[in-house]
């Protein structure tokens, strides 16, 4: 602070001896540093700038069919001819598409979710599950200043940017086991306990984002209870309900658990993967409360929270949405798509790991088919994942995490090859 | 659940608070617990569950302006007149898809396009023709990249980056805001921790600019305060600096080595001219000043919730350029990570060809005149019907969207009151929402208003 205003100081004396009318010689923005590569990025740059017929990129966060092709879901065009040209674009209210909101919390919480039928939910629109995150954690920053968010170990980078511009501290708690590169409970039910009561904690309900790795059922069931016994406070990151199995109302297992349990949680949803609707950014907040007269206060200090950020959130997306889930035939057409897209990424993970094995690894690739989702956590180091890209030109980020997405039928041989001829000596 | 089952003992500020929803309850965290039992036949242990940790939480006022809309609606009255909203409205009194917008959206279809994600800054054909438009695509700083463009979630996306930025990298800057000036600058500011301060604007007693008030706040503040100015058609007031003096201002602001952040969320809009419009943003750039820019495609081009417009940042070099718009992404990502398509796509495809550019282009005119006639026949009825002699000459010359009518707020609650007319309680109106055909009827409520409530 003191360094800032130093310099901040020396901008103002450099400014007066401007004279009036000359272009400025200097600048207000001296102190404005180039701000660090983004690590997913710089990787999707450096493997277009690669010439060789033989690159892969497994870094990429985006679904790709067989031929490596971003997809755009059917039901998602038929929505769009719907809209084209037919409806207006008057603001949406603050909160959001009404409708949308709807579909989401049945999604979430359940078709006929006894919570949404005594409105205890207060829920509104976000911009996908980064604004989800955002709403969230400002949310708790301006109600339970005192409060801390802990985060799991690893997690997707953007969670630790997101708590902290929103200003709450951040806590971690153990998630990966690199040994077994599966979930390390033992450690993770001992944070939980360490951690003072009415704790914060950050979960991702569905295929962890970057591991792969989630709790068995069981497992969330005793998180769950250990969680009432501390008095903790749950906040579902759910990015990929639908994409981790093949079948939503799977995949959401974790967050009806907690319900069950009698937890008032908080759930972040995004379209972006499931429904292809990454550059739409359409997503949900929503946080269970103890009635409908708190949830109405709620929502209505969540969406003061995103009248000074973006007024009121983008239709086009939300439009698409809520088409699609309302309309039965648009629903199980869309049900359809996202298992096959859920289906191809399985095939492929048993594709790598039976290459591997073929190939004759010393190591052990269960845990390409154990985890789930769009990312594997392959255990590699930095040091043989910078050996697959200089020598094989394959491209992922350096924490040894795969974008199953990334392989296909055409690809995995190859890559199976290159992971197997950097790590057969490990 | 809730319902079935009573709670069989309640926190004393949980049951304060069912009891009067507006108290403003001091909720503890993690110690009061109630216990709450399921007896549906499933054995189940009672364990503690927690009062939420939200008690506290209390209702949020309501919105001023969405607050006008709402009363609107719910009256009955078939001379009712919404003049709160911020929309355009056809003379018929309809929300307006511009024709180019209809046609861009048909060619996306046809093209199948994908929805991948944006990079953080957006889409970079949208970037260069909103900088194009800004500015001119001859300009200078354009030419030689000095301007930082990131896409952003419309005006106020772009207002809050910004904020963000000032926050971040000027914490002992504040900003100073015109008074009135559009209800949302305040919030943005005090939830980005930017302190402000306003300068006289409005003169009641003229129903037009305080200049002089104007410049001597702007020369009191301390050097090196960003200085809010809206581009064209200030909000709510309607009335606009003349060019000479935007020409002092801009004087007063370099001797004073402010920086100048407008807000443009008129542009073209205003006087159905784009290069018009956007004179007092190319004046300051001219004059070699480092500013910012918040833009919005909200009203000229109807892509109200598409959410599109852009942070633009003039520097003194490329260089500089480049390391601000690094920094712009990094706020943004934690925010909402990479910024909305479908309206960036729009936009890059109206403005970026010639032939639907120049139709977008008269259709704002058409918009544009569509507002100055009907401020016209305004002014025509309150001269003609007012026998007191008041000078209703300013309704002429405010510009853009709205007009302060100088009515207090008694007087702007007897429109709503008795003549079913919707505005706003500081005596603006939405000259989008009147048609010529209810000129007359407004002109004689805003008579009677003006002279018989006090």
């Amino acid at each position: 602070m003191a360094s800032r205003a130093a310099i901040y100081q020396g901008m103002m004396w450099r400014g007066r001896s401007w004279a009036v009318g000359a272009r400025s010689m200097s600048s207000w923005w001296s102190n404005v540093e180039p701000a660090p590569k983004d690590p997913i990025l710089g990787v999707t740059e450096a493997y277009l700038a690669d010439p060789s017929p033989d690159k892969v990129n497994v870094g990429v966060g985006a679904y790709r069919d067989d031929n490596g092709k971003p997809v755009v879901l059917e039901c998602v065009r038929e929505a769009e001819r719907t809209i084209a040209g037919n409806l207006n674009m008057e603001y949406l209210p603050m909160g959001g598409s009404n409708k949308m909101i709807e579909e989401s919390l049945k999604l979430a919480y359940g078709e006929d979710s006894e919570f949404i039928k005594d409105r205890r939910i207060a829920a509104v629109q976000s911009l996908s599950g980064t604004g989800a995150c955002r709403l969230f954690a400002d949310f708790q920053k301006r109600f339970l200043p005192d409060s801390q968010i802990y985060i799991p170990v690893p997690t997707w980078a953007n969670h630790h940017n997101i708590w902290r511009d929103a200003r709450v501290p951040q806590q971690t708690f153990h998630y990966y086991h690199p040994d077994t590169r599966g979930l390390d409970f033992a450690s993770l039910m001992e944070d939980i306990k360490k951690a003072p009561n009415g704790s914060f904690f950050l979960l991702h309900a569905c295929a962890h984002n970057p591991t792969g790795v989630d709790p068995s059922e069981e497992q969330w069931r005793e998180i769950s209870h250990l969680f009432k016994v501390k008095n903790h406070f749950p906040f579902f990151d759910m990015a990929y309900q639908g994409f981790a199995s093949g079948d939503p109302e799977r995949d959401a297992k974790a967050i009806r658990i907690f319900l069950e349990d009698g937890h008032l949680i908080g759930c972040a949803q995004s379209y972006a993967k499931n429904m292809g609707l990454y550059g739409q950014r359409v997503g949900c907040l929503s946080i269970l409360c103890e009635d409908e007269m708190q949830a109405v206060a709620v929502k209505s200090q969540l969406q003061q929270i995103a009248r000074p950020m973006y007024s009121n959130p983008p239709v086009h997306g939300a439009l698409i949405v809520s088409i699609i889930l309302s309309d039965p035939d648009l629903k199980s057409l869309w049900l359809k798509e996202v298992k096959v897209m859920a289906d191809r990424i399985i095939g492929m993970r048993k594709a790598l790991r039976e290459n591997l094995e073929k190939l004759g690894s010393p190591l052990s690739w269960e845990h390409v088919t154990n985890q789930i989702g769009m990312f594997c956590y392959s255990g590699m180091t930095p040091e043989q994942v910078d050996r697959l890209t200089n020598e094989f030109h394959i491209y992922m980020t350096r924490n040894g995490r795969i974008s199953m997405a990334g392989v296909t039928t055409g690809n995995v041989t190859y890559l199976a090859n290159a992971i197997h001829e950097v790590t057969k000596s490990a | 659940m809730a319902s079935s089952v009573a709670p069989l003992a309640l926190s004393a500020s949980a049951a304060a608070i069912r009891e009067n929803p507006k108290r403003i309850g001091v909720g503890k965290r993690g110690d009061n617990l109630f216990f709450k039992g399921k007896a549906f036949g499933r054995v189940r242990m009672a364990v503690a569950v927690n009062v939420s940790r939200f008690e506290s939480v209390t209702m949020a006022p309501p919105d001023p302006i969405l607050g006008v809309s709402e009363a609107f609606k719910a009256d009955t009255s078939d001379v009712k007149l919404n003049l709160g909203v911020g929309a355009y409205r056809t003379e018929e009194l309809q929300p307006y898809v511009l024709n180019v917008v209809r046609k861009a959206e048909n060619l996306m279809l046809e093209r199948g396009e994908n929805k991948e994600y944006l990079p953080i800054e957006g889409l970079a054909a949208f970037n260069k023709v909103t900088a194009d438009l800004l500015f001119g695509a001859n300009n200078i700083v354009v030419q030689e990249g000095k301007v930082a463009t990131v896409q952003s979630l419309s005006g106020t996306g772009s207002l809050r980056l910004a904020a963000a930025f000032i926050q971040r990298y000027f914490p002992d800057a504040k900003v100073l805001i015109s008074s009135p000036t559009w209800g949302n600058h305040k919030n943005i500011f005090n939830d980005a921790r930017v302190p402000w301060s306003e300068y006289r604007y409005y003169d009641p007693r003229t129903v037009g600019l305080d200049f002089d008030g104007m410049l001597a706040d702007i020369k009191a503040a301390p050097d090196g305060s960003f200085v809010l100015l809206h581009g064209c058609a200030h909000n709510p007031t309607g009335i606009d600096p003349t060019p000479e003096q935007w020409n002092k201002l801009a004087d007063i602001i370099q001797d004073k080595n402010h920086i100048p952040f407008f807000d443009v969320a008129y542009q073209g809009f205003a006087s159905g001219s784009l290069d018009t419009d956007a004179y007092s943003v190319r004046l300051f750039v001219e004059r070699g000043l480092e500013l910012l820019v918040a833009q919005s495609y909200s009203k000229n081009l109807g892509l109200y919730a598409e959410r599109i417009g852009a942070i633009n940042v003039v520097c003194s070099s490329s260089d500089a350029a480049a390391r601000v718009k690094s920094q712009l992404k990094r706020l943004a990502r934690p925010m909402y990570s990479n910024p909305p398509v479908h309206g960036a796509r729009i936009v890059a495809n109206v403005v970026g060809d010639p032939t639907l550019f120049n139709e977008w282009k008269q259709e704002m005119e058409l918009m544009a005149g569509r507002i100055k006639n009907v401020r016209q026949r305004l002014f025509d009825y309150l001269s003609r019907k007012d026998k007191s002699g008041k000078d209703w000459s300013f309704i002429l010359k405010q510009i853009g969207m709205f007009s302060f009518t100088g009515l207090n707020k008694a007087q702007s609650e007897h429109m709503t009151n008795k003549w079913h007319v919707y505005m706003t309680k500081d005596g603006r109106i939405s000259l989008a929402g009147l048609s010529l055909s209810k000129c007359e009827y407004l002109a004689d409520a805003i008579i009677d208003s003006f002279h018989n409530v006090s």
